[in-house]
């Protein structure tokens, strides 16, 4: 990794290859080169299994601006969810079960 | 013999750091030789296509030319993906790289038609790793790092598997080094690459620096957006020169 700029975090979800869905263990966010998108250095969002082979992989390339309006997105839709929990359903709502 | 010479290239499995068994792609370069042999060391994107035809052009040229898989315990699967593996893993550790490719030196130097000399390339990542194992060992007889990134490495970067900066290495380097950079890179960086050579010079190393104006990392890469054609002409021109020079019989 020549940049370094690497973050791990260990997340609950799913993502999905092909026509199958696979639980994931980890996102991986990075600022380094590029493999597909046509950029020097890309955001790159990886939603992998690590137990499972390397091909169950969810992988994106987004540029700098991509990656924040993504983020703003985030930020607002979890702002929103939140008050849902809280506000609107109260505790005791469901959350998701992970899967594996 | 033909203008274009004729090779035979195949997956080999050779035995890695710890003796574990992992693939390796040859190429070997028609008639009789003695050919002398380049060690690839593949890039942060893996065992990339890029490195596979890469190999080939190496045999193209005359040489007898290994690459091998240094993320293959990662799993199978597309290099892609594996190299995503691997990040997620926070990389591979510099010690088992070392083993792996001692093992690539052993091929090269096993093959009957070797002319007992042996270059080291890498780039990005595996320009850094070339380094290393240069540093390390004593086996090869030149080195071409190819904007090796993370040669400078802060304290709060070394970790398990990168535990000292390559830059730190600099005083046991074993052979004739050539290393290329764009000026435009930011890893490394041009102060870095600066910082490198004047180790290099400190120490009395034998090495020659070309850097190249309007480029910046991954200058040969021919499929991405960073491709320099007369930067990356002119640097594949100064690499076989310095191989030409260093692994003749």
């Amino acid at each position: 990794m020549c940049t370094s700029i690497v973050e791990v975090v260990g997340v609950d979800g799913m993502a999905k290859r092909g026509d199958e869905w696979f639980a994931l263990t980890q996102a991986v966010v990075a600022y380094d080169h590029a493999r597909h998108a046509p950029l020097g250095d890309v955001i790159t969002l990886d939603f992998i299994n690590a137990s499972l082979d390397p091909g169950a992989r969810a992988g994106v390339e987004l540029t700098l601006d991509s990656a924040k309006q993504l983020l703003a997105a985030l930020d607002r839709a979890i702002t929103a969810a939140e008050f849902e929990e809280t506000e609107v359903r109260g505790k005791g709502a469901p959350t998701l079960v992970r899967a594996a | 013999m033909a203008f274009y010479r004729g090779m035979t290239c195949e997956n080999v499995t050779i035995n890695g750091d710890k003796g574990t068994p992992i693939t390796a792609y040859v190429a070997k370069p028609s008639g009789a030789g003695p050919f002398p042999g380049v060690v690839l060391i593949h890039h942060l994107p893996g065992w990339s296509e890029f490195y596979i035809e890469t190999t080939r052009r190496f045999a193209h040229h005359g040489y007898l030319a290994i690459c091998a898989n240094l993320y293959q315990r990662a799993g199978e699967g597309n290099p892609d993906d594996v190299a995503a593996k691997v990040r997620a893993e926070g990389g591979i550790p510099d010690a088992q790289m070392v083993g792996d490719t001692a093992a690539a030196v052993q091929w090269m130097r096993a093959q009957a038609n070797h002319n007992g000399k042996v270059g080291l390339f890498g780039s990005c990542s595996g320009g850094r790793h070339a380094f290393i194992y240069a540093c390390q060992k004593k086996d090869v007889d030149a080195c071409a790092e190819l904007w090796g990134g993370r040669v400078v490495m802060g304290k709060d970067e070394l970790n398990a598997k990168t535990p000292v900066a390559p830059i730190d290495m600099t005083r046991e380097l074993s052979c004739p080094l050539i290393g290329i950079f764009g000026n435009d890179d930011r890893a490394p960086s041009p102060e870095q690459v600066h910082e490198h050579e004047a180790e290099l010079k400190k120490h009395g190393k034998s090495y020659e620096f070309h850097r190249y104006d309007g480029a910046g990392h991954g200058i040969w890469y021919w499929h991405r957006p960073l491709y320099r054609p007369e930067a990356a002409m002119d640097g594949w021109s100064k690499v076989l020169a310095f191989f030409k020079k260093h692994l003749a019989a």
